[in-house]
């Protein structure tokens, strides 16, 4: 039994960019993590990631902020366990308004299995002026086929959603990955 | 670690016909439980470097020439878990209207001015009691378009880590006696008065520095841990 019930989720609302990413809006204020996940410094395959976020009329939301978290190329957290002194957060974030496509853009290394049996994935969380409680989804690569075919997590998403947490092949080193609020193709989300 | 599931007696639903703009983005969809998820329940750490002491003093962090206009509060309380443990060492990230009302950011059209002293956004990372503390303007309250004379009541807008992906929480801290409340549909959105009555801080005469500044306070309660560990292969 808790003693202290959960503090309530409000929306990120339409006005986040200067507090939560003023550099890439060009406010004067710094920002503790942006688009880049990992620099130069860090090994593993260099990739990018981007995609549009869009509502259920098909249109690009440009006031999405998108988040990520991920596990280095050998499948380790940022955190005490992982001792490489490489400046590796395996956190980004970017909002979706100063793209002129309104896209968000992640620059990364492609992440390792964290666990025997799960695929490499990113993990997202997606914010938005109309959202009153921010949404989970992942990010699998279209490359892993057969790690993937075993990924407790896409096992327990019903078949014919999986495919909308595998991202498209863009290119070397390039993958797409949009991400649908709802209609047909409504991108699955998890109640993490 | 794994984490208590959201509650969602006390979150809002996506879809909250009250408040337009959830309409086209809402999922439609239920959402998937992934209870024990490997990844979400770990995070990203963020030392006291990534929020020098300047920034939590939001009075100073924008200045340009002068002060920035409007009566200065202090705003500070506890991060804690749902066991009331302290969430220690975790980015608080704030952001906020000015006294007039008025967002620094381009999108705002609102016809208020804009302080060329206050940028209104501020960092913190909390102490070892897991508390924060941020000097700033009381926010105005604001028109915006969801219905005809909609205002949103005063509010400062917060975003928490906690210790994984799975913690975060983005939320929205009020002021006590604001008679928008009743009338905000995001406010509203919530739907059990008491959770909606712990978004509103709370006057408190001991933080309020005489001569000074009056005092808020409020607390932010994240996901606490599971007592049993997630079987190994649940994630």
């Amino acid at each position: 039994m808790s003693k202290l019930p959960q503090t309530g989720s409000q929306t990120v609302g339409p006005f986040f960019a200067y507090g939560l990413v003023p550099r890439q809006y060009g406010y004067d204020f710094p920002q503790i993590a942006d688009g880049t996940i990992a620099g130069d410094a860090v090994p593993g395959e260099r990739i990018r990631v981007a995609g549009l976020v869009l509502d259920g009329q098909g249109q690009p939301i440009e006031d999405a902020l998108v988040e990520i978290w991920q596990a280095d190329s050998k499948g380790v957290f940022a955190g005490p366990q992982r001792t490489a002194n490489d400046g590796f957060t395996g956190f980004g974030r970017c909002g979706t308004g100063t793209d002129p496509e309104r896209r968000f853009v992640f620059d990364t290394i492609k992440p390792g299995a964290a666990a025997a049996g799960d695929a490499p994935h990113l993990s997202v969380i997606v914010f938005m002026r109309g959202m009153l409680v921010h949404v989970y989804t992942r990010i699998y690569f279209p490359d892993e086929a057969a790690a993937n075919a075993r990924d407790p997590v896409l096992n327990a998403v019903p078949e014919a959603r999986r495919g909308t947490l595998v991202a498209r092949a863009d290119g070397p080193g390039r993958y797409r990955f949009d991400i649908r609020m709802q209609g047909a193709d409504e991108t699955v989300f998890f109640d993490i | 670690m794994s984490f208590q599931p959201r509650d969602w007696r006390i979150h809002p639903p996506h879809l909250f016909e009250g408040y337009r703009s959830t309409v086209l983005r809402a999922p439609s969809q239920k959402l998937i439980p992934l209870s024990g998820a490997l990844s979400e329940h770990q995070g990203p750490a963020f030392t006291a470097a990534a929020a020098p002491p300047t920034e939590a003093d939001l009075t100073r962090n924008g200045r340009v020439n002068g002060e920035p206009l409007g009566e200065r509060i202090i705003v500070t309380g506890r991060v804690l878990d749902e066991d009331a443990r302290p969430v220690v060492g975790t980015l608080v990230e704030l952001w906020q209207a000015n006294a007039a009302g008025r967002y620094i950011h381009k999108v705002d059209q609102h016809d208020a001015p804009l302080d060329p002293n206050f940028l209104g956004a501020g960092r913190c990372v909390t102490d070892a009691e897991g508390r924060y503390r941020f000097l700033t303007i009381k926010p105005g309250a604001y028109p915006w378009r969801n219905h005809a004379n909609a205002w949103r009541p005063q509010h400062i807008h917060f975003a928490v880590f906690g210790p994984a992906f799975a913690t975060r929480l983005v939320t929205q801290m009020y002021f006590p006696g604001d008679p928008l409340h009743t009338l905000d549909p995001m406010f509203n959105s919530i739907a059990d008065p008491a959770a909606q009555q712990r978004l509103v801080s709370r006057f408190d005469i001991d933080i309020t520095e005489p001569e000074f500044a009056l005092g808020y306070q409020f607390d932010i309660v994240l996901r606490g841990r599971l007592a049993t560990p997630m079987e190994e292969g649940h994630r």
